[in-house]
């Protein structure tokens, strides 16, 4: 059912220090509100768990995209149109370029925030895999003070994660380390843009002598929680990417990812594509195909 | 302060003033924050151009421009667009010269209803300026490719975001194409 409007409140903080009073004064109770294309979505649905939100759209702190030797910053409120346009992104983490550029349409792309993607902690969303796979680190902010946290350990369960009521995200760390390593992403779903995926693969390897250096694998709809797959990562790690390998770290990922069957598809059918992109990914780094 | 309204909720008066630049214009509106633009534009400017169509971000009915990028109003807030200019489909004709895009419509059959037609023109009109800047899409071979040809395909893509229920698409697509090579041969 539609949502009765007058039942929301919605307010719009001067600064990022008024904005953080609203979480610190009433803990639980407020929400931020980016670019709402997921928010707006529950209203229309009648599905919103709060009633009391602000918008942060205006403030500058959680904007732009900072640049450093060792890192790259992305505010919270950075949209995938600035991902996508970003030319340091689209050389050193093309990966989260090209998830930018297949979610939704280009209107959604000028609106909608990666830091909203990441809190709004669909398993299903296309940024978290790229973001695992490049070892993000996330920074976190309440009237208390500033945290980071990496990013593997902030999805804790479906919809769970280490934010506290009383804080914002308010950057997104990406370290500059890539420039070695070979970047494989695919989404998989029913057309290229404007459809959530079925499954999502993001992997970056480094091959050295013809054997795995290092690697880093996360996947999308295929567990509660867009998953770090540490454990496939650790079967791979050290070997040369041959037949045997490559059905060692299949099962180890079909052990280690739990889908489900839902109204996109089954829990059999994603098993099988995540396992056949694993092997993609695995042939197409040990060729030198790049993303 | 608080008001009971014929109901008998109770409700306090939480408006804003709230300053939109459209088309041109300036009006000085007083809302409530959490309207969102496309409910401003068309319940509180008068400006019924833009449609809703699903209200949440899935048809591209509302599309509309802001500082030439293109948006879907119905997630945007009134609040989170002062100070920028907003452009419709009330906006986009030169006086009685209509825009490139609107002429093209009308001669290539880009609509039946007419209903997505706004969005679709607004779209295409942000579409157009995306080309220049040369800004990759889900479909451009490389990711740092700044000379991007005007295909099929790139079309298509971009202006996924806009459904046509009438199925128009063919129209739409020539009508595009037609501006397009208008505007390149100037
Ligand atoms: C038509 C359509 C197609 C889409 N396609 C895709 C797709 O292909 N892939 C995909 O992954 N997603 C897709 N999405 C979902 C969506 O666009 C993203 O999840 C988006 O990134 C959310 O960002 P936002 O700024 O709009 O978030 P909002 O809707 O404003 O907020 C989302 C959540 O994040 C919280 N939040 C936002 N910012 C912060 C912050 N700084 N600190 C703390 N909490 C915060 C909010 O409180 C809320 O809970 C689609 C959406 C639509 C409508
Ligand atoms: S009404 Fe906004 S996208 Fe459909
Ligand atoms: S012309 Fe009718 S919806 Fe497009």
């Amino acid at each position: 059912m539609r949502a009765y409007l007058p039942d929301y409140e919605l307010r719009v903080p001067k600064d990022l220090e008024e904005a953080l009073a609203f979480l610190a004064n009433e803990p639980g109770m407020w929400k931020p509100f980016a670019g709402g294309t997921d928010l707006m979505v529950l209203l229309e649905a009648g599905k919103l768990e709060h009633t009391k939100f602000f918008s942060v759209w205006n403030l500058a702190e959680l904007r732009g995209i900072e640049v450093t030797d060792e890192s790259v910053t992305l505010g919270a409120l950075t949209t995938y149109t600035e991902v996508r346009r970003n030319s340091i992104l689209q050389e050193e983490f093309p990966m989260l370029c090209v998830a930018a550029r297949e979610t939704g349409g280009i209107a959604i792309q000028n609106r909608g925030t990666i830091g909203g993607n990441i809190v709004n902690a669909s398993p299903a969303a296309d940024s978290p895999p790229a973001l695992l796979a490049y070892d993000a680190e996330l920074e976190l902010l309440s009237s208390k003070g500033a945290r980071k946290i990496p990013y593997k350990d902030f999805h804790t369960g479906y919809k769970q994660m280490k934010l506290r009521d009383d804080e914002l995200l308010t950057g997104i760390r990406l370290p500059r380390t890539t420039k070695s390593l070979r970047h494989y992403y695919r989404k998989v779903g029913t057309r290229k843009a404007q459809a959530i995926s079925k499954v999502c693969f993001a992997g970056v390897a480094k091959i050295e002598d013809e054997s795995v250096a290092d690697v880093r694998i996360a996947l999308g709809s295929v567990a509660p929680i867009v998953l770090r797959c540490e454990k496939t990562e650790a079967v791979l790690r050290g070997k040369s990417v041959d037949e045997r390998t490559i059905s060692a770290a299949r099962a180890a990922l079909i052990n280690e990812i739990a889908p489900i069957d839902d109204i996109r598809s089954t829990a059999k059918y994603r098993l099988r594509v995540a396992a056949n992109l694993l092997e993609d990914f695995l042939k197409t780094v040990r060729d030198g195909e790049l993303n | 302060m608080s008001e009971t309204n014929s109901g008998g909720r109770e409700f306090a008066d939480r408006t804003v003033p709230v300053i939109l630049q459209i088309n041109g214009i300036k009006h000085e509106l007083q809302l409530e924050p959490r309207v969102s633009l496309l409910d401003a534009l068309r319940e509180y400017v008068g400006l019924t151009g833009t449609k809703k169509g699903c209200n949440q971000g899935a048809c591209g009915a509302c599309t509309v421009l802001v500082d030439n990028e293109r948006i879907n109003s119905c997630f945007a807030l009134a609040v989170q667009y002062q100070d920028r200019e907003i452009t419709t489909i009330e906006g986009v004709a030169h006086s009685d010269q209509l825009h490139a895009l609107q002429a093209a419509f009308i001669e290539c059959d880009g609509f039946q209803c007419g209903y997505c037609t706004p969005g679709q023109i607004c779209s295409a009109i942000a579409m157009f300026e995306e080309f220049k800047q040369g800004a990759p899409s889900a479909v451009t071979e490389h990711l740092a490719e700044t000379e991007i040809e005007f295909s099929e395909a790139e079309i298509k893509e971009r202006m996924s975001g806009n459904l046509c229920r009438c199925g128009a698409y063919v129209g739409i697509v020539e009508a595009i194409r037609e501006a397009f090579d208008k505007e390149a041969a100037r």
